[in-house]
């Protein structure tokens, strides 16, 4: 673990220094080089915020309206049915949709449970093994002006699904 | 899709929020999103352009072409449209390292980069193409190595081994990141 640690924050300053000297080596001048290339991240950035200013938009209203609280309670029978933990339901909802909604719920699980209950383990597994889908889509998707997405939205999140019904299974055997 | 998606969002939500009578939360999360947009945007903004620099020399110097050749015989299986040598090749694999090693903020403009790259290939620009469907379940099934918001966010709460899901999470998104990639030429297959 500590290994992993130590190499992930290696990885930054290792990168940037073989860039730097492999392109002195090749005679560039790396200055002008990096001005340039700095020079398209506000082209970048100014096209991804209008689809990102439209999905914020969409997922703050609903986050914030309670209304998911509502969707649980008609979900509660179907989820008891199958014997699945009632509690990790929000988290495995939002997550495709807003990661630090998911981060939230998770603190609040860890309040209510303690951080090392099978609950919160399960919910954080959960939350650790994703991505906010939804996000990524808009973002990517939007800032190169993708308009017709075709079947990624139903892949991004049958694999969320997935990885739910992976972690169900999984997660027992650690803890 | 997501068309319907977003209207679905805001019409059910708005209309929830109504009938309860809170039309106050309504007005002022329609109005905060303009503002929790930008702060996104003005936070991303900065290491997007610090990558994109580092790229390009990269790039200029030949690196990135060094790199896409190395990864070639790999990524061809998943990606078959991209031709050797491409630069999305070096960019699509930083993308992926950077993930795995949970550097969310470097792995986005690879990812951005990589999908203008992509976006080069593409016959029809408004239509997605197979390799960016590819693309796109690879990071949003990301494998981390270390989840790190959720590893401080345990030691934030006393846990006796906050790294104990270090494990369990890899295991889950590497299976789930397979099951996404059968997935998703399932559904290219089909698309064909």
């Amino acid at each position: 673990m500590r290994l992993i640690k130590f190499i992930s924050s290696l990885f930054i300053p290792f990168l940037v220094l073989v860039v730097i000297i492999y392109g002195i080596c090749k005679k560039i001048n790396v200055y002008d080089s990096f001005v340039e290339g700095a020079k398209e991240g506000l082209p970048m950035v100014v096209s991804m915020f209008p689809s990102l200013l439209a999905m914020i938009l969409g997922i703050n209203i609903f986050t914030n309206s309670g209304i998911i609280d509502y969707i649980f309670m008609f979900l509660k029978p179907l989820f008891i049915l199958i014997k699945v933990p009632l509690e990790i339901l929000p988290v495995a909802v939002m997550r495709p949709l807003s990661g630090s909604f998911g981060l939230a719920l998770l603190n609040e699980m860890y309040n209510t449970y303690g951080p090392d209950s099978f609950l919160s383990n399960l919910t954080s597994v959960i939350q650790g093994s994703s991505d906010t889908t939804i996000y990524i889509i808009t973002l990517y998707f939007g800032t190169i002006g993708i308009k017709k997405i075709k079947y990624a939205l139903w892949v991004g999140l049958l694999a969320d699904l997935v990885m739910v019904i992976i972690a169900l299974i999984v997660v027992p055997l650690f803890f | 899709m997501i068309n319907k998606l977003w209207s679905f969002l805001i019409i059910v939500a708005s209309v929830f929020l109504i009938i309860k009578g809170k039309a106050d939360v309504l007005n002022s999360q329609i109005l905060s999103s303009g503002k929790v947009t930008l702060d996104l945007v003005v936070q991303i903004f900065p290491i997007i352009s610090l990558w994109l620099g580092i790229m390009n020399i990269a790039k200029q110097s030949g690196l990135l072409n060094k790199a896409s050749n190395f990864i070639f015989p790999i990524l061809h299986k998943l990606f078959p449209e991209i031709p050797k040598g491409h630069e999305s090749l070096g960019l699509i694999s930083s993308n992926i390292i950077a993930n795995t090693f949970g550097l969310g903020n470097a792995a986005t403009p690879f990812g951005l980069k990589a999908m203008e790259e992509l976006q080069s290939l593409n016959k029809n620009k408004e239509v997605a193409s197979r390799s960016m469907i590819t693309f796109l379940v690879i990071n949003t099934c990301s494998i981390t190595l270390v989840p790190t918001t959720i590893i401080s966010l345990r030691m934030m709460h006393d846990s006796t081994d906050p790294t104990s899901i270090v494990l369990p999470c890899l295991v889950v998104s590497s299976l789930s990141l397979i099951v996404g990639l059968i997935i998703d030429r399932i559904f290219a297959g089909r698309s064909r």
